[in-house]
């Protein structure tokens, strides 16, 4: 790893001053992503900037909803007595992700910008728009296995890796960022960026933009929801596909549905139609199953991940099952 | 370099940019050069012996009950000041990449994986490894529950495991060996002593001792 400068503050707007004037500056969080991308030569920030001792880390209720500070750990968060009652969607996916050292270092901010986990990202001696713009996709016509079914480019096929995401999607989350010239609230739906052709931008946050906490507002999905995370080993890897259900159910009636799916798109991918398609509908496998149909119309698979075609909707039949406890 | 030569103890002789820098840095703490950023130094004008000395952070940690006054590069990981500063090998460096587990110890009785960690983003804090379990002589329960369950082949992954093992009680994350099996999925072992490790853990936990 190359040798950078470094600093800590624990004074918001110093850091994001120092961020501002270095145009080779980075925030450093939990580390986990960053660290990992360093050593690989990946990137090479010449300052860090160690925002891991602002005083962003409380988990608040508000009038409505409840406010996560930026660095909230992970695992604080998914332990949360609140969270676990009132959002307990969040706190399942949380619970997939990683494994428990590493729930215990990293972030909320640093896990919404954690980069994608493709291979050709990954290795610096193959192609990879998102890491040099210009190189070509190496996935698009090679190993594509965990690779995108919506929303992609041809530019770009990759996913983004986070559990915690999905389940913010759903949730209709809204990410509070702070610059140099003021605050801002930016959806959680336009947060991520599709690939496009400038897929080495995976958000709309400027570089010297901090997020400094996500509010959640409140939620009807506190009892039938549930985090189904498919992938090639039971725990602590990353995810083929998974789905993100909540239901409120009146008798077998579903009023209202939250549907987010992961691993098949550049961003935590919403499924709003289908969420639309259960209201008002009974609590069957057929309604589920109409539903993952419509969350699939657009789905396109390459040479090696067409096996998401099948397995996605099927996810998303069986999380909305286990959220209506007919599974 | 310029016509003044500062003396390297004595801020006098600064010129513009120095007395700039040294101004913003006291501000932010700043308090590391990269290589490259010494190049940037020399060519705006800073005295290199300065910049040179920057390169070095100090760092207090305490490690197993003993506080340590180091001085570290920026780069450093926790996993590698323990081992080879520190002399503690006990920690192991199975991928580097976060992915095993091996590296884990605990930091203010938190457990994380060391070769995640910068060192000297853990100033103040308290670590513990797995040289500062045990009691002397006397075995910490988890290490003989090991022992007595055959729970390691090789050995490599067992620091890891028993660290990780002891924040899993600790958490209270250890009332089946289902729940086990997903909170100690962290700690990979190449050679599959997976079941005995799991019963290990729920034989100290079923003992109830504080641990
Ligand atoms: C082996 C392994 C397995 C993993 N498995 C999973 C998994 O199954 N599911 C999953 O979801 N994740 C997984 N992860 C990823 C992990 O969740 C992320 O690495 C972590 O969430 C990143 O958070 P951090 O605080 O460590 O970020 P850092 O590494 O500190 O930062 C990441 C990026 O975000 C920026 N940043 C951080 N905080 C802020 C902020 N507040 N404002 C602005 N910029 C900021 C940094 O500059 C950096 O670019 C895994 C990681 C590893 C190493
Ligand atoms: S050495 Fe740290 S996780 Fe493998
Ligand atoms: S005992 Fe050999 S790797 Fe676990």
């Amino acid at each position: 790893m190359n040798n950078f400068q470094y600093i800590r503050t624990t004074s918001t707007k110093a850091a994001i001053d120092a961020v501002a004037k270095d145009p080779d500056a980075r925030f450093i969080a939990g580390g986990t992503n960053l660290l990992d991308l360093m050593k690989r030569g990946i990137v090479s920030p010449e300052k860090l900037v160690d925002i891991s001792r602002l005083p962003l880390n409380k988990i608040e209720r508000e009038a409505s909803g409840v406010r996560i500070g930026a660095m909230a750990l992970n695992s604080e968060v998914a332990e949360n007595a609140f969270i676990k009652e009132k959002f307990p969607l969040l706190a399942q996916a949380l619970q997939a992700g990683a494994s428990a050292q590493l729930r215990n270092m990293a972030t909320v901010g640093g896990n919404i910008l954690q980069r994608t986990r493709c291979h050709y990202f990954y290795d610096t001696s193959l192609p990879c728009n998102k890491r040099e713009p210009g190189t070509g996709c190496g996935a698009l016509e090679g190993n594509n296995h965990m690779h995108a079914i919506f929303g992609f480019s041809e530019k770009c096929i990759a996913v983004h890796p986070s559990d915690m995401c999905v389940a913010l999607a759903a949730l209709d989350a809204t990410v509070l960022v702070s610059g140099p010239t003021g605050d801002r609230k930016i959806a959680f739906a336009d947060f991520h960026r599709l690939p496009g052709d400038k897929p080495h931008v995976d958000t709309v946050l400027e570089k010297n933009e901090l997020i400094t906490a996500v509010t959640l507002p409140d939620s009807p999905f506190t009892k039938n929801v549930h985090y189904l995370k498919v992938r090639e080993r039971a725990s602590y890897a990353f995810a083929l596909v998974s789905v993100a259900a909540g239901l409120q159910l009146e008798n077998d009636t579903i009023q209202r549905a939250c549907l987010a799916m992961g691993g098949v798109a550049h961003k935590p991918w919403r499924l709003a139609s289908a969420e639309k398609a259960l209201i008002g509908k009974k609590v069957t496998e057929a309604t589920f199953r109409q539903a993952a149909e419509i969350a699939m119309q657009g789905a396109k698979s390459f040479e090696h991940n067409a096996y998401k075609l099948k397995l996605a909707p099927n996810a998303i039949v069986q999380a909305l099952k286990t959220a209506a406890g007919i599974a | 370099m310029t016509d003044h030569q500062p003396d390297d103890n004595n801020s006098e002789g600064l010129d513009e940019s120095r007395r700039d820098f040294l101004k913003h840095s006291s501000l932010l703490t700043a308090m590391a050069l990269t290589p490259s950023t010494v190049l940037k130094a020399a060519s705006s004008q800073w005295d290199e012996r300065l910049a040179g000395a920057f390169e070095k952070i100090s760092l207090s940690l305490e490690v197993n009950g003993t506080k340590h006054s180091l001085a570290i590069e920026p780069r450093v990981t926790l996993l590698d000041l323990l081992r080879e500063q520190l002399a503690l090998t006990g920690t192991k460096k199975g991928c580097d990449y976060g992915q095993c587990g091996a590296c884990t110890v605990h930091v203010d009785g938190r457990r994380v994986l060391a070769c995640m960690s910068l060192a000297v983003m853990q100033e103040g804090r308290k670590v513990t490894t797995i040289e500062g379990l045990a009691g002397g002589d006397t075995l910490h329960p988890m290490q003989e529950a090991f022992v007595k369950h055959d729970g390691l082949q090789c050995g490599y992954c067992t620091p890891g495991q028993i660290m990780s093992a002891v924040a899993c009680i600790r958490e209270g994350h250890a009332n089946s060996a289902e729940e086990i099996q997903e909170y100690m999925s962290g700690n990979l072992c190449r050679c599959g002593a997976y079941p005995n490790i799991v019963a290990a853990i729920m034989e100290v936990k079923k003992e109830g001792k504080k641990l």
